[in-house]
C-alpha cells in the first residue's frame, strides 16, 4: 500500500505534462475516483488472498500460538498444570538430551549438506553437458529416489541394511567376511546419510539443471572463442550462474536437516536400539508428547529447534547474501 | 467476510472430529448385529479380536461392541494419550498391557470398575493377575491374557551340543559357554527392545524397581540400582562380553530369520511367544517340532520366582460415555469360552481365566509348537500359579525408553551392568522429580 500511494504522489512531479494541465476541479475528482478504485482494488486484493489466508491462520498461525501457550504452562504427571512462563525453555537449553539431538543434527548437517550439494550439482553439470538420450534417462533416473515416500525409501533402506537379507550382507560373504552393520550405534550416523543422500540429491539436482537451463548459451560461445576448456565453462560460468540456485537448496537442506524425522523414525524398529527416543529434535517433542504425556514441555522443545532453526538460517542467509541476491 | 469463513472452516474442523469420536459406531471394523442395542466402542489389537467380538455381539442384544484397531501396543497408548490430551477421542473400552496401567490410572484417564461390579469376575483371576490391575480396593481394568516366562529352546541344538536344559541362571551360562566353545550358535539373545522382559528378569532375582501406589500419588520408591538388578545387569552383560548371546533387537525379521536358522539356542520368553512365532513362520516345514519349552532357570533352585513378561487387559476410560454399559463390555469380552479357547488354540493368548486353566482340554493340550509337549500342564500353569504380581510405575514408557538405551549401551560394551543400574537409577529419580513426584 505504501509503495502504491507514493507512486501517485511522485507521478505529477515527474511528469512535465501534468504540470501543464490547468483545471483543479477535475484533477479532484480524478483523484476521488481513483481512491475509490484503490479501496475497491485492495478489496478485491484482500478477497484473492483469503483462501490462501484463512488456511494460513487456520493450520499455520493458529496451531503455533497454541503452542506456544502451551509452552508456557509445566504440567507434571504428580502435579496439575501451572504457568511457568519461560521455564521451559530454560530447561530446554539445559537438558541433555535436547542438546544431545541438537549436537547431532548440527553436525549430520554440516556432513550432509556439503556432499548432497556436491553429489547434485555433479550430476547436474554432467546431465547439462550431454545431450544425448542417454542422459534424459539419466536425469529420471537420479530423479527417482525423490519420487519415492520417504517412508517407503525407508523402509527399503532398512531392508538393505539387514544384516541378515540385505544384499551386502551377500556380497560381503562371497569373500568370507560380514558386512558392517550400517544402523549399529556407531555407523548409525553414515547409514543414514547415505539414505537422506540418496534421497534428495536428485531433487536438489534437478532444481541446479532447471538454473543451468536457464543460462544464455551464448556465453558458452563466447567461452569457447576465448579458448575455455569444458572444465573452465563448468566452474567459471555454470557454476557462479547457478550460485543462487545452490544458496537455495543449501536452504531447504539446512532446515530440513534441523527438523530430521521420518528416515530416522522408521529406521528406528530396525537399527537395534541405536535410534533412540531423543535421537534428533524432533523425535524427541514427539515422544515427549505422545509418548511422555508431556505436551507442554514438547512444545517448548519444538519452539526451541524453531529458534534454532531460525537462527541457523538467518546467519546463513546473512553470509551469503552477496551471492544469493534473490533470497536477501 | 474473511472471520466469518474462519469460523466456518474451523466448525468444520471440530465437526470431523466429532464425527470421528462419537460416530465410530458408524466405522466398526466389525458387523453389529443387533443395531438398535446401545453401542460401546472398543479399541483392541488381538489377532483374533474378530472372532471374540462376533461372539460378543452374537450374545448380547443389549449391548454391542463397536471394534476398532487404533495400533498394537505403543501406537495405540500415543492415540490415547492425545485423546486424553484433547478431551475426546478415547474409546468407551480400550485394550491395555498391564504395565501401562498405572500411569493412565494418575492421569485419571480409567473408571474404577469396583463401583460397577469387577468383583463379580475376581474370582476368575489369579491373586496376582488380578493384583496387576488393582490399586487397593480399586480395579480399574479386567485382564484377559498374560505371560508367565519360560524358555524356549531349540531341542535339535541342545542335543548336538550335548547340552540338557539347564534350571539355573549358573548352568545356563556354563551351557552357553560349552556350546560356544563347540562351535555352536548364540545360547540366547540380550535385545535392547524387550525392556519388559529383562525388568521380569530382575524382578526374579528379587529387585523392587519401583514401589507406587495411586493412593499416595505423590511418592514413590526407585531402587532400579539395587544389588539384584546390578546382579542381573551384570549377568547379561557378561553373557554378552563373552559372545555367549545375540545382541539382536526381538521381534525384527533379522530375530526371526535367526530362530527360524536355529541361530539362537534358546528364547526366554512368554507364553505367547509361540504363537507370535508361529504367526510368523518359526517351527514350520523341517523345523517342525524342534521347539521345547522349560521351566525359566532360577538364581536359587530352592526358592523357585515366577515371573511375567506382557499380556494385556480391557479397561474403561473416562470419556466413555456410559461408564455402566461399558464396563459390562469390559468383563464380557474375551471372557466366554468360544473366545478363550480360540485364543488359546491358536496359542494367541495365554488365557488368564481360572475356568480356562483348570479345564482339561487346556492343561492336557499336547501344543504342537513344542512337538506334542504339555506345555501348559508342566510350564506354563505353575509358573501362571505362582505368580506374585508386580508394581509397575506411572511412567512405563519413559522408563522402558531408558532401559532399552541402557541395554543399547550394555550390547555395545561401552558399559558394565553396574554402570547401567547406576546411571538408570539417577535418570529416573531426575524424571520422577521433574514429574513432581517425592522419591523415597
Amino acid at each position: 500500500m505504501a509503495v502504491h500511494g507514493s507512486t501517485v504522489t511522485s507521478l505529477p512531479h515527474g511528469s512535465s505534462n501534468d504540470q501543464a494541465t490547468p483545471p483543479i476541479p477535475p484533477e479532484r475528482t480524478v483523484r476521488s475516483r481513483s481512491e475509490k478504485m484503490n479501496a475497491r482494488r485492495a478489496r478485491t486484493g484482500w478477497l484473492f488472498i483469503a483462501p490462501f489466508g484463512i488456511v494460513f491462520v487456520a493450520f499455520l498461525l493458529a496451531p503455533l500460538a497454541y503452542a506456544l501457550y502451551l509452552s508456557l504452562f509445566t504440567k507434571g504427571l504428580a502435579t496439575g498444570t501451572r504457568f511457568t512462563g519461560l521455564e521451559n525453555y530454560l530447561h530446554a537449553f539445559s537438558d541433555p538430551q535436547f542438546l544431545k539431538g541438537v549436537w547431532f543434527v548440527v553436525r549430520f548437517s554440516m556432513v550432509l549438506i556439503p556432499v548432497q550439494m556436491a553429489v547434485s550439482l555433479a550430476a547436474a553439470l554432467v546431465l547439462d553437458h550431454l545431450t544425448t538420450r542417454l542422459a534424459r534417462f539419466s536425469r529420471l533416473m537420479i530423479f527417482l529416489p525423490y519420487a519415492v515416500p520417504a517412508v517407503i525409501g525407508a523402509l527399503m533402506w532398512g531392508f538393505l541394511y539387514s544384516p541378515t537379507f540385505g544384499p551386502m550382507q551377500q556380497v560381503f560373504s562371497l569373500f568370507h567376511a560380514s558386512a558392517p552393520f550400517l544402523l549399529s550405534q556407531d555407523n548409525v550416523f553414515y547409514g543414514l546419510l547415505n539414505v537422506v543422500t540418496w534421497q534428495w540429491a536428485g531433487y536438489y539436482m534437478i532444481i541446479i539443471y532447471a538454473a543451468l537451463q536457464g543460462i544464455d548459451p551464448s556465453l558458452y560461445e563466447a567461452a569457447r572463442i576465448d579458448g575455455a576448456s569444458a572444465w573452465q565453462v563448468a566452474f567459471r560460468i555454470k557454476v557462479p550462474l547457478v550460485s543462487s540456485a545452490l544458496v537455495l537448496i543449501l536452504i531447504f537442506a539446512l532446515i530440513g536437516t534441523l527438523q530430521f524425522f521420518s528416515e530416522p523414525q522408521i529406521l528406528g524398529p530396525v537399527a537395534n536400539g541405536s535410534i533412540t527416543p531423543d535421537f534428533t529434535p524432533n523425535i524427541y517433542a514427539f515422544n515427549l508428547a505422545f509418548g511422555y504425556a508431556q505436551f507442554n514441555y514438547a512444545s517448548a522443545i519444538s519452539f526451541s529447534l524453531g529458534i534454532i532453526v531460525f537462527i541457523a538460517v538467518y546467519v546463513f542467509m546473512f553470509a551469503t547474501r552477496k551471492k544469493g541476491s534473490t533470497l536477501s | 467476510m474473511s472471520a466469518a469463513a474462519l469460523a466456518a472452516t474451523l466448525a468444520a474442523c471440530s465437526g470431523g472430529g466429532d464425527t470421528a469420536a462419537a460416530g465410530s459406531a458408524k466405522t466398526c471394523t466389525n458387523k453389529i448385529v443387533h443395531a438398535d442395542a446401545p453401542k460401546v466402542s472398543v479399541w483392541a489389537w488381538y489377532p483374533n479380536m474378530a472372532t471374540v467380538v462376533d461372539n460378543f455381539n452374537n450374545s448380547h442384544t443389549d449391548v454391542q461392541v463397536c471394534w476398532t484397531i487404533a495400533g498394537q501396543g505403543a501406537p495405540e497408548y500415543a492415540k490415547f494419550q492425545t485423546a486424553i490430551q484433547a478431551g475426546k477421542g478415547a474409546p468407551d473400552v480400550i485394550m491395555l498391557e498391564a504395565d501401562q496401567l498405572t500411569g493412565f490410572e494418575l492421569q485419571n484417564a480409567l473408571v474404577d470398575l469396583s463401583k460397577y461390579g469387577a468383583a463379580d469376575v475376581k474370582k476368575n483371576f489369579s491373586a496376582g493377575s488380578w493384583k496387576d490391575v488393582s490399586q487397593g480396593d480399586s480395579v480399574y481394568a479386567i485382564p484377559v491374557d498374560g505371560g508367565p516366562m519360560a524358555m524356549i529352546y531349540r531341542k535339535d541344538v541342545l542335543d548336538k551340543y550335548g547340552v540338557k536344559p539347564p534350571t539355573t541362571w549358573a548352568e545356563y551360562e556354563a551351557a552357553a559357554q560349552k556350546v560356544k566353545d563347540a562351535g555352536g550358535p548364540a545360547f540366547g539373545d540380550l535385545g535392547s527392545n524387550v525392556p519388559a522382559a529383562l525388568t521380569a528378569l530382575m524382578a526374579q532375582k528379587g529387585a523392587v524397581p519401583f514401589t507406587y501406589d495411586l493412593a499416595d500419588q505423590k511418592n514413590i520408591s526407585i531402587h532400579l540400582d539395587s544389588q539384584p538388578a546390578k546382579d542381573v545387569l551384570n549377568y547379561w552383560a557378561g553373557l554378552v562380553k563373552k559372545g555367549l548371546v545375540g545382541t539382536q533387537d526381538q521381534f525384527t525379521t533379522d530375530y526371526i530369520s535367526g530362530m527360524v536358522g536355529g541361530k539362537y539356542a534358546t528364547y526366554i520368553s512368554a507364553a505367547w511367544a509361540p504363537g507370535y512365532l508361529t504367526g510368523s513362520g518359526v517351527g514350520k516345514g523341517k523345523e517342525r517340532g524342534t521347539f521345547a519349552v522349560a521351566p525359566l532357570p532360577q538364581w536359587n533352585p530352592s526358592n523357585p520366582v515366577s515371573v511375567n513378561w506382557g499380556g494385556s487387559t480391557f479397561a474403561v476410560t473416562s470419556q466413555a460415555s456410559d461408564q455402566k454399559l461399558a464396563a459390562e463390555v469390559a468383563k464380557g469380552l474375551y471372557a466366554d469360552d468360544a473366545s478363550l479357547t480360540d485364543g488359546w488354540k491358536t496359542q494367541t493368548i495365554f488365557p488368564l481365566n481360572q475356568n480356562v486353566l483348570k479345564s482339561d482340554a487346556f492343561t492336557n493340550n499336547a501344543v504342537d509348537f513344542f512337538g506334542g509337549q504339555t506345555a501348559n500342564k508342566d510350564i506354563y500353569i505353575p509358573a501362571e500359579n505362582a505368580y506374585k504380581g508386580f508394581n509397575y510405575s506411572p511412567f512405563s514408557v519413559y522408563y522402558y525408553a531408558q532401559l532399552q538405551a541402557e541395554t543399547v549401551k550394555i550390547n555395545s560394551g561401552k558399559i558394565s551392568g553396574d554402570e547401567a543400574a547406576t546411571e538408570l537409577q539417577g535418570i529416573m529419580v531426575n524424571y520422577a522429580k521433574s514429574q513432581g513426584f517425592t522419591v523415597n
